[in-house]
């Protein structure tokens, strides 16, 4: 039989350094069910036995209050893993074991690591593991997770804890006469009512009901109506006790009681301290610079840039890469494959959607190898702290503030990455949020369009209109997650209490499993969801046919004209023709509409569409280059129509790949769905008001 | 000796958590991190726009919104 380890841990503690360093390459990346919570799992051998590991959410605590700590517990009590390691951090052992308590008090196998010795030892503490178990009664393992140390010896020892465990462990903490008293009576009447303790220890269920925490009181309603009411008769006496003549509650008089357990453990020489030298010297001082209240926001700005930098210049080479690959594969199936349908849906949809779409591949990669460095070195919670105030205005979060970057905040990104960007944020409201308004951002895509009508149009002041489109991108996104936080994400900011980690030079390994996780993760979409998207709009642009007929009257030289007309013919063109007395009203004709569907697949598709559409009855094909200066001749054009589908093109539905990912992230279509429509009616209001109003006004 | 609000705190000011005023999440989440009565620690900076605080507490550094501090109250020189 394979057993199930799970590791649970403080962030920061280590724990996913030394799951990698368990696992290595086996591991699988996966979600908890129902929900975005990452769950990830790997194999880890010794001698001939195997045993499966589970990565638990990093938690400091275990309370219904957040989905991470929900889903730790709920994993180690339904689950049974036969045995539970817990990453301490031995440099922050009282903070960290007030998770180990709990952890031990819902009478599970317990196996403690005692994580970054190395780092103790160098401060001059030393920790007495014997004499910690002792008192702890569990196995205590010393382990340095950077480097391997230990990681032999602690699944020897959690696999003698899986062989010989008997039964939960009494620690029995004392939490003072008040709690004590109500523990003793209601413990009886758990377990002889047998109130869930298939699950549970009866004392720990006790508990929760005193902490009045609300999963496990919902679970004993619904197992037991009659017994959940007598425990609540209880807990709500002692409340009310509590309130009258200490003004507290009986959540504050267990945690302190826990901190003061753990403390009278750390004092029975757990700890001996040599000369303590502060561990946190190096990062207070480096943190005297970086988050120094004048110079903090100018290198923030600096390293962001730095990021940018490094992932634009290093993706364009294999970027190109990929780009004459899938010209090569398009030759080849342009020189082999018979005229027709077929050999349209190969190169039109196939080859060149799914092209498209792994082409972000070397993008995302780097700015997920950049992410995961500033991450792991500690310096995007920085970020997030600095910058936190301005976003709280917006009802978002201080760690919003990559997502909106990387997908073009400072125009050039893309909201795939920035979407998945969005996972730092713990807070759920924050979080969709953020995940629906970065796509307002002016991604890289959104610029050659902008590049288009702007040289056309506003040739004269193009820094100051390029310089305004950005603005307003903020300006829209910002505005929009004020709005949704009002309306139909309402509800008090999550608490921000986090904390700062020590700054640490990141795993060159942990960088790069983490970059590559994400990365396939994206590829793994492609090839399904995104293939049948692709194909989806190459039908809509490629049926029904002109008839040959009407195909006819166009002669050599004359394809593009011959492209453009057969693109009126299909249902996209149908779709954009029959828009137009609508869109109309914010100066669109069909030709911009078919252009607009086009963009769904991509924006970058806006601009070769335009070109397609436009070429329709001219004789000459001019290049795509001369696209700009005909629509500058064009009647149909003027500086406020190019401006109204400025504002209609940062503002409408996001791409389809970034669909595909608010839906992942989002954990339900029913967000993708929300985006593509909001968006696309919110960017079509403005642009009317745009165009009419600047009508109005003479402008056009 | 004096009680006042976390919030009104300077910079480089130490202190020792007296009491935590909150209660359900919130309570909760500032003791989860490990602030407790009894808790010293050193108001390590502020951000840009005086908001969020990082505190300086044995062993790491926790930040919190003003509007969480409030809830907390300590004791100071």
């Amino acid at each position: 039989m394979v057993h199930t380890i799970a590791l649970a841990g403080n962030p920061n503690s280590g724990k996913t350094t030394l799951f990698n360093a368990l696992t290595g390459a086996r591991q699988h990346v996966g979600n908890y069910p129902g929900v975005t919570v990452e769950k990830k799992t790997g194999v880890y051998k010794i001698d001939d036995r195997e045993f499966s590991l589970v990565d638990l959410p990093g938690t400091y605590s275990m309370t219904a209050y957040s989905l991470e700590e929900v889903i730790a517990r709920d994993f180690i009590a339904t689950q049974k893993p036969a045995v539970v390691v817990d990453i301490v951090d031995a440099a922050n052992l009282e903070r960290n074991l007030y998770l180990t308590l709990q952890i031990i008090e819902m009478g599970v196998p317990v196996c403690i690591a005692l994580n970054m010795m190395d780092v103790a030892k160098s401060r001059g503490v030393r920790i007495d593991a014997p004499r910690l178990s002792a008192l702890l009664g569990v196995p205590v393992v010393p382990t340095v997770a950077r480097n391997g140390t230990g990681k032999k010896e602690l699944m020897a020892a959690a696999a003698q804890v899986a062989d010989t465990y008997a039964g939960p462990k009494e620690l029995n903490v004392s939490y003072g006469e008040d709690i004590d008293s109500a523990l003793a009576e209601m413990e009886p009447i758990i377990s002889r009512g047998q109130f869930l303790t298939q699950y549970y220890p009866a004392r720990w269920v006790a508990l929760k009901y005193l902490e009045a925490d609300e999963q496990i009181v919902s679970a004993g309603r619904r197992a037991d109506a009659h017994v959940s009411e007598k425990l609540e008769q209880i807990a709500g006496r002692v409340a009310s006790h509590l309130n009258r003549t200490l003004d507290t509650d009986a959540e504050s008089i267990i945690a302190d009681h826990r901190f003061g357990f753990i403390k009278s453990i750390i004092r029975q020489g757990v700890i001996e301290v040599e000369n303590e030298q502060n561990r946190l010297y190096l990062s207070d001082q480096i943190d005297k610079v970086l988050i120094n209240r004048l110079a903090g926001p100018f290198i923030m700005a600096g390293v962001v840039l730095l990021l940018y930098h490094f992932t634009f210049a290093f993706s364009e080479i294999p970027a190109a890469w990929m780009e004459s690959g899938f010209a090569a594969l398009r030759g080849m199936a342009e020189a082999h494959m018979a005229e027709g349908v077929l050999k349209s849906l190969v190169i039109s949809g196939i080859i060149d959607g799914v092209g498209g779409v792994l082409g972000f591949v070397p993008i995302i990669l780097l700015m997920f190898l950049g992410i995961t460095i500033l991450e792991d070195s500690g310096y995007l919670a920085r970020v997030a702290f600095m910058l936190d105030r301005v976003f709280k205005v917006f009802g978002l979060h201080g760690s919003s503030v990559m997502p909106f970057i990387v997908s073009g905040g400072i125009a050039g990104g893309c909201a795939v990455p920035g979407i998945m960007a969005a996972r730092t944020l713990k807070s759920p409201k924050e979080r969709l949020a953020t995940l629906l308004t970065v796509p307002f951002m002016n991604c890289g895509a959104k610029l050659p369009v902008f590049a288009l009508l702007i040289g056309a149009f506003f040739a004269s002041h193009k820094a100051w209109v390029m310089f305004a489109v950005t603005l307003m991108s903020w300006g829209g996104a910002l505005a929009v997650a004020w709005v949704l936080r009002k309306t139909i994400i309402r509800g008090t900011a999550t608490p921000f209490i986090m904390e700062l980690p020590p700054y640490r030079l990141p795993t060159v390994r942990g960088v790069l499993i983490h970059a590559w996780e994400r990365t396939w993760q994206y590829i793994r979409k492609a090839a399904t969801v995104i293939l049948a998207i692709s194909i989806l709009l190459w039908a809509l642009m490629s049926f029904p046919g002109l008839p040959a007929d009407q195909a006819e009257i166009f002669g050599p030289g004359q394809e593009a004209a011959l492209a453009g007309a057969e693109l009126r013919h299909s249902v996209a063109g149908r779709i954009g023709t029959s828009l137009e007395p609508v869109t109309e009203l914010a100066g669109f004709d069909w030709r911009t509409n078919i252009a607009l569907v086009g963009g769904f697949a991509a924006k970058e598709v806006i601009v070769s569409t335009l070109g397609t559409a436009y070429s329709m009855g001219e004789i000459d094909a001019e290049e795509a280059s001369g696209l700009s200066r005909r629509l500058a001749r064009s009647p149909q054009w003027g500086p406020l129509t190019a401006f109204a589908l400025i504002v209609f093109v940062m503002f409408y539905s996001p791409c389809f790949v970034a669909v595909v990912c608010i839906a992942r992230e989002a954990g339900s279509w029913k967000w993708a769905v929300f985006s593509v429509a909001f968006n696309t009616v919110l960017a079509f209001v403005l642009a009317v008001s745009v165009y009419q109003a600047g009508s109005l006004l003479g402008l056009g | 000796m004096q009680l006042i609000n976390m919030r009104e705190m300077k910079e480089r000011q130490s202190g020792k958590i007296k009491a935590i005023r909150a209660r359900r999440e919130l309570g909760r989440r500032i003791r989860d991190m490990g602030l407790v009565p009894g808790t010293e620690f050193l108001v390590k900076g502020r951000a840009p726009l005086k908001d969020p605080v990082a505190l300086r507490i044995a062993g790491f550094t926790l930040t919190l919104r003003n509007s969480e501090a409030d809830f907390i109250e300590v004791e100071v020189e």
